[in-house]
């Protein structure tokens, strides 16, 4: 084994947990040198974004890095064997569930769909994967604790398979088979012989890819969302968001959702906005509407999911999501 | 000798497919590569994750992109 890379994790954790110490010290003397008039609209904007930005990036590394090494130990292919025998029900919330851990990209959802319906997993299961599989991801969760608190994160959590299971398990009982693309059900393709078996060196790799990856594409959304947060934090009037996404209007829930579909951005851009629209009157149902139709429904990966699925199906698939999540909104703007 | 990449459109494809074609360059592999964009003949070898790399009808890898020693390394096992 390549004690190396294990070293060099150990260095990375080391490393992250001394600059996490240090940060809010070194922010504040920071802010203090720049001697920022106390109380005009720029300094809360100002503030804000020193705050929270490097936080946020620094608790991405981390989780990004954790994220990679466990998903090491999932791979699609074993979620596929995995889902092989589950009734309706069941596979679902399994389903669901491996959503989560099993590593994802939209650009894969075409390849894993055929192959999760060639190996007879039923339609409603591959489903309930391919919705909580963008939807509940590492970035989402690490933005909702860091700007929110564990709370919030563990109930978008929560909510996300709530409705994956069920829109997975709704999909399942409309018999949609007939809307699936006939040439799906003709392919036959061979066995996979390869099996990658990662070693324990692998896996920090894994860990380590993925901070790359992941954080040099998505950092850049971070800054941008937490600084057009900033400066809603700062210039928008308390209490503004009231009236447009509030309790008291009642179409703000579905609206939120109807905008929030075809709207496309990951979770970093639009976590941090929808923090400052919240501190601003926004009511949370509303706001977790917009926010899981923005990450969970996206137009690319709809594009693409055509190319196996008749157009009823597309609106169905989006259909019974959107419902979902409205339903979900309201429950939360009645409960919270 | 036929190296295939497996994949539509998706940004970690395209990375793949110049990563061979720069190693093709840079050692004068004469390779002959293809880029296979049609899902069922892609579906054939039986992938869930892209890309996919085949070499010689054989599939090497897919999900990943290997890095430049084991791609060589296929690329010349199948000379000999």
């Amino acid at each position: 084994m390549n004690l190396r890379r294990v070293h060099l994790a150990a260095l990375f954790v080391g490393l992250w947990i001394a600059v996490y110490a240090i940060l809010e010290p070194s922010v504040g003397l920071v802010i203090s040198l720049i001697r920022l008039e106390p109380g005009t609209r720029l300094t809360e904007a100002l503030r804000f974004f020193l705050y929270e930005a490097p936080k946020v990036l620094l608790l991405l590394t981390i989780v990004v890095f954790a994220v990679g090494i466990i998903r090491s130990y999932f791979s699609p292919e074993r979620t596929r064997q995995l889902l092989g025998k589950r009734s309706l029900f069941a596979g679902n919330v399994l389903a669901s569930l491996l959503g989560i851990v099993t590593p994802f990209c939209s650009c894969s959802a075409v390849p894993l769909f055929i192959g999760f319906v060639e190996t007879g997993i039923p339609l409603g299961v591959t489903f309930s994967f391919l919705i909580a599989a963008p939807m509940i991801n590492e970035v989402a969760v690490v933005l909702l604790f860091g700007l929110f608190g564990w709370k919030t994160a563990l109930l978008y959590v929560g909510t996300g398979l709530v409705i994956s299971i069920t829109a997975g398990y709704v999909i399942g009982k409309l018999r949609v088979e007939r809307y699936v693309e006939d040439w799906v059900y003709s392919i036959k393709s061979q066995e996979l012989a390869l099996e990658n078996k990662p070693l324990l060196d692998d896996r920090l790799q894994a860990g380590f890819t993925a901070v790359r990856d992941i954080v040099s594409k998505v950092w850049i959304y971070i800054l941008v969302g937490i600084a057009v947060g900033a400066g809603i934090h700062g210039y928008v009037p308390e209490n503004f968001m009231a009236s447009i996404m509030g309790k008291s209007a009642w179409w703000a829930v579905p609206l939120s959702v109807i905008i929030g579909v075809p709207l496309y951005s990951n979770a970093a851009g639009i976590i941090p906005i929808v923090h400052a629209l919240l501190e601003k009157g926004a009511s949370l149902g509303t706001a977790l509407a917009f926010m899981m139709s923005v990450i969970g429904l996206s137009l690319p990966e709809t594009i693409i999911l055509r190319k196996v699925l008749k157009l009823p199906l597309i609106f169905i698939f989006v259909g019974v999501v959107a419902v979902g999540i409205i339903i979900v909104g309201y429950v939360f703007n009645l409960v919270y | 000798m036929k190296v295939k990449i497996l994949g539509v459109g998706c940004a970690r494809c395209n990375d793949l497919e110049q990563k061979v074609r720069h190693l093709n360059d840079a050692y004068q592999l004469r390779l002959e590569i293809e880029k296979v964009t049609d899902l069922k003949e892609m579906m054939q070898y039986g992938i869930l994750t892209t890309p996919g790399l085949v070499v010689d009808g054989i599939l090497r890898s897919y999900g990943v992109i290997p890095n430049d020693e084991q791609l060589l390394q296929w690329f010349k096992e199948q000379h000999s």
